[in-house]
C-alpha cells in the first residue's frame, strides 16, 4: 500500500514535471532572444561578462535588468537610484505572488522561498494556466521555474560569449515568441462576460497608460484597475 | 568586478526577491481573505491583456495601428490561431513565419 502509494507520487511528479516541461519548451525559446540581448547589452554597457552574468544569476527579471544594464551603461552610479527603478518594474510580481498564494501557503517555507525566487511573468502566466486546466502542482511549478531560470542564465552567458558578432537578435523578430505565447495562454479564458470586460478595460487602460506613463506602470496600473472591475462584477454576480 | 556594480546587484536581487516572496510572505499563516481572492480572480486575464495589447500596439513606444506594424498583423493572425488551434507551437511559428516574411518584404 504504502510502496504504491509512494509510486503513484512518483508518477504524478514525473508527469508533471513532463508537461512542465512540454509546455515551457516555447516560452524557452521566447526568452533565449531576450537572454541573448542582455549579455550583449552588458558589454555595450562595458560591464564585464561575470558581472553581466551574475545579474542573470542573482536577478533573474529580463526588464529590470535591461533597465540597470542601461543606467549602469549611462553612467548612474548611484545605486539607490537603480535599485528603486527595479523595485517600480517588479511591483507587478506583487499581484502575481498573491495570486499564487492560496495555493502555495502549505508549503514548507524554504520552498516557497524559491518558488518566488523563480516567480516571473511567463512562470506565473503558464502556472496560471496549469491550474485553470487541472490543479496546481508544485512539481509543475517547481520545474517551469527551474527551466526558465536555466535558460535565462544560459542565454545570459551566450550572449556575452557571441558579444559583437551579432548586433541585435531582438530586430529579427524572435521577440514576437513571448506575446504569441500570452495570447495561446489569455483566448481559452476569454468563456464569459466577465472576461471579456475584463480583458477589454486592461486593453484600453494599459494602452493609455503605456501611452502617458514611464516603464512598466502600465502593467501595474491596468492589472489593478481591470482586475478590480472583473471582482466587482463577479460580486454583483454573486449577490444578484 | 567592480565593488559597486556588485553592490547594484545584490540591491536589484533582494528588492526583485521582495516583490516575488513579499505577498506570499504575508499571507501564510491568515490565508488569502475572500475579497482579494474574489478580486485575483481576474488577474490572469488582466495582467496577460495588458503584457500583450501594448506589444502590439506600441511595438515602438508610440501608438501604431497601420500595415507597417508587423508586431500587429502577426498578434491578429496569431490570436485567431490561437483561438482555433489552443496549439502554442502553431500559434508561434506562424507568427513568427508572419513576421520574418514582413521583415524581409
Amino acid at each position: 500500500m504504502q510502496l504504491s502509494n509512494l509510486l503513484s507520487r512518483k508518477y504524478g511528479l514525473a508527469e508533471e514535471a513532463c508537461v512542465a516541461l512540454r509546455e515551457c519548451t516555447p516560452v524557452v525559446f521566447g526568452i533565449i532572444p531576450f537572454g541573448i540581448t542582455c549579455g550583449i547589452m552588458g558589454l555595450t554597457a562595458k560591464m564585464s561578462g561575470i558581472e553581466t552574468i551574475l545579474m542573470s544569476v542573482f536577478v533573474f527579471a529580463g526588464a529590470a535588468q535591461f533597465i540597470g544594464i542601461t543606467m549602469l551603461g549611462a553612467g548612474i552610479q548611484a545605486w539607490g537610484i537603480v535599485i528603486f527603478t527595479t523595485l517600480l518594474v517588479n511591483l507587478r510580481h506583487l499581484i502575481m505572488g498573491s495570486s499564487l498564494a492560496p495555493y502555495m501557503t502549505k508549503l514548507p517555507f524554504p520552498l516557497q522561498a524559491l518558488l518566488a525566487f523563480l516567480l516571473t511573468d511567463e512562470a506565473y502566466a503558464l502556472t496560471i494556466s496549469r491550474i485553470h486546466k487541472a490543479r496546481y502542482s508544485v512539481h509543475y511549478q517547481l520545474t517551469v521555474g527551474t527551466v526558465l531560470y536555466l535558460a535565462w542564465v544560459l542565454s545570459t552567458a551566450a550572449g556575452v560569449a557571441l558579444g559583437s558578432y551579432i548586433s541585435d537578435p531582438l530586430t529579427w523578430g524572435l521577440d514576437f515568441a513571448m506575446p504569441a505565447t500570452f495570447l495561446v495562454l489569455l483566448i481559452p479564458r476569454l468563456v464569459d462576460r466577465i472576461s471579456l470586460s475584463v480583458f477589454g478595460m486592461a486593453a484600453v487602460v494599459s494602452v493609455l497608460a503605456a501611452l502617458y506613463l514611464p516603464g512598466k506602470w502600465y502593467i501595474i496600473i491596468a492589472c489593478l484597475t481591470a482586475s478590480l472591475v472583473g471582482g466587482l462584477l463577479e460580486g454583483d454576480k454573486e449577490n444578484a | 568586478m567592480r565593488s559597486e556594480v556588485f553592490y547594484i546587484i545584490v540591491g536589484m536581487a533582494l528588492v526583485t526577491f521582495f516583490t516575488r516572496f513579499g505577498t506570499l510572505a504575508l499571507f501564510r499563516f491568515t490565508g488569502v481573505p475572500t475579497w482579494l481572492n474574489r478580486w485575483l480572480k481576474y488577474v490572469p486575464v488582466a495582467i496577460l491583456t495588458s503584457l500583450i495589447v501594448p506589444t502590439l500596439l506600441l511595438p515602438k513606444g508610440y501608438l501604431d495601428i497601420s500595415l507597417n506594424n508587423h508586431y500587429l498583423i502577426a498578434g491578429i493572425v496569431a490570436a485567431i490561431v490561437a483561438y482555433k488551434s489552443r496549439n502554442i507551437i502553431a500559434t508561434m511559428g506562424l507568427g513568427m513565419i508572419i513576421m520574418l516574411v514582413l521583415k524581409l518584404w
